[in-house]
């Protein structure tokens, strides 16, 4: 096995459009990927055998992981049409997909509409505005399901009006991160990766991510993560039991799933914050704590490369109370 | 009284209720007696010190309770509160 598979970038769209708007599109969707793996080494000082690596995701323009499956959605849906001039994009996001929308929409010049839960935070209502986005808040006691739920009713009543991108049936979503960030782990790990962890939220990042993985070496663990509890703050993730699952979604490629509490997520940011200069979003955290389990269950000595993906930064968690506890 | 909305995740909780009518003079006797008619509240709204969790915010009718008096808040007849998990922060103004 080599490291031969390098990733290559987003394909940008190829619909006709001003010179202008079409450079700035090569701009934005040339910047997303290649994002650079970190050594936690710290946190595995006690396993030596252990590399555990995170994939920094606050890299790319938007400064989440979602802006590879938003710059996927957005290609293949110039390309086939579905986004046509005039045609309105709109999806249900709890915050990353939108910012990411709102910044291809403008960069690309296209209309973004989003259904946004009202308990998000002021700073990512802000991003989105910042970008010129239309936002729909929805019933905060309803969360992403109740969001989900008002785009499937708008995109029903206005089919010529919008495209709905839906990235949690859109397999474009999953498809980012097999010609991506599978690509990315296996070339930065040069095919050294073992086990490879990931929070389940549309679920894309982890059915992507491994069914290349598992192409380049059966071998490999995959470990998908999903909060203790319907009731979380562990943003962007879903507990599959109670909430809709995503089409996307195939319970057939995890090798194990792994619960985490929202308190285990918050101590493992403060403690990434304070100890390791890390300052990352709470399903970071959360996967940092999940590939710690990972690596903590491994056989003594067994040689381990651990890789999994820090979603975004702590920057629009800020206003949370968990920072001042502990 | 005071209604307090529930939000989906927690109503199993409660019977399936959105909505739970409860008695008292400030937040903190409202979330009390709410946990008293539904016991199995306690351990989703409560860390193990007794302290509300700390991802949820409680809102009395728009205003989130951190920024009035907290759980000592009075409550007026026909105020409204709902718990609210933070996705990311509180509902803030736009």
């Amino acid at each position: 096995m080599t490291a031969a598979h390098t990733s290559r970038a987003l394909s940008s769209p190829v619909a006709a459009g001003a010179a202008s708007g079409e450079a700035a599109a090569r701009a934005v969707f040339g910047r997303i990927g290649n994002t650079p793996l970190i050594a936690l080494d710290d946190l595995t000082r006690d396993l030596p055998a252990v590399r555990l690596l995170g994939k920094a995701e606050w890299y790319n323009p938007g400064g989440s992981v979602k802006d590879r499956a938003a710059a996927s959605i957005v290609g293949e849906a110039q390309r086939n049409g579905q986004l046509a001039p005039g045609k309105i994009l709109l999806d249900s996001t709890s915050g990353n997909t939108g910012i990411a929308y709102a910044m291809l929409g403008a960069a690309l010049r296209f209309p973004v509409t989003l259904c946004v839960p009202e308990n998000v935070s002021d700073e990512r209502k802000r991003i989105l505005q910042a970008y010129g986005a239309n936002i729909i808040f929805t019933d905060p006691a309803e969360g992403s399901d109740g969001a989900i739920q008002i785009a499937r009713q708008l995109a029903a009543r206005h089919p010529d009006l919008y495209f709905y991108a839906d990235q949690y049936s859109n397999d474009a979503n999953w498809r980012a991160h097999y010609l991506t960030t599978a690509n990315e782990i296996w070339r930065q790990t040069e095919g050294r990766v073992t086990h490879f962890v990931s929070m389940l939220g549309t679920t894309g990042t982890f059915v992507g991510t491994t069914r290349r993985l598992k192409e380049l070496n059966p071998r490999i663990r995959c470990i998908s993560l999903q909060p203790d509890s319907a009731f979380h703050g562990i943003e962007g993730a879903k507990h599959l039991p109670t909430a809709i699952v995503p089409p996307i979604y195939d319970a057939s490629l995890a090798d194990a799933n792994l619960e985490i509490s929202t308190e285990s997520a918050h101590a493992m940011a403060r403690r990434l914050a304070r100890q390791h200069g890390l300052l990352v979003g709470v399903s970071a955290a959360a996967a940092v704590v999940g590939s710690l389990q990972v690596a903590e269950n491994l056989k003594k000595n067994q040689p381990a490369t651990v890789v999994t993906i820090l979603c975004d930064s702590g920057e629009k968690y800020l206003s949370e109370r968990f920072w001042e506890e502990g | 009284m005071t209604e307090v909305q529930i939000p989906s995740p927690l109503r199993q909780y409660t019977g399936k209720q959105s909505t739970v009518t409860v008695p008292g003079k400030t937040v903190g006797d409202a979330l009390t007696a709410l946990v008293g008619q539904h016991p199995d509240l306690q351990r989703h709204l409560y860390n193990d010190d007794g302290k509300l969790r700390a991802f949820v915010n409680v809102y009395v009718n728009d205003e989130d309770m951190r920024y009035l008096d907290k759980e000592a808040t009075p409550l007026t007849d026909g105020d409204t509160i709902s718990i609210v998990p933070s996705i990311a922060g509180g509902k803030g103004i736009v």
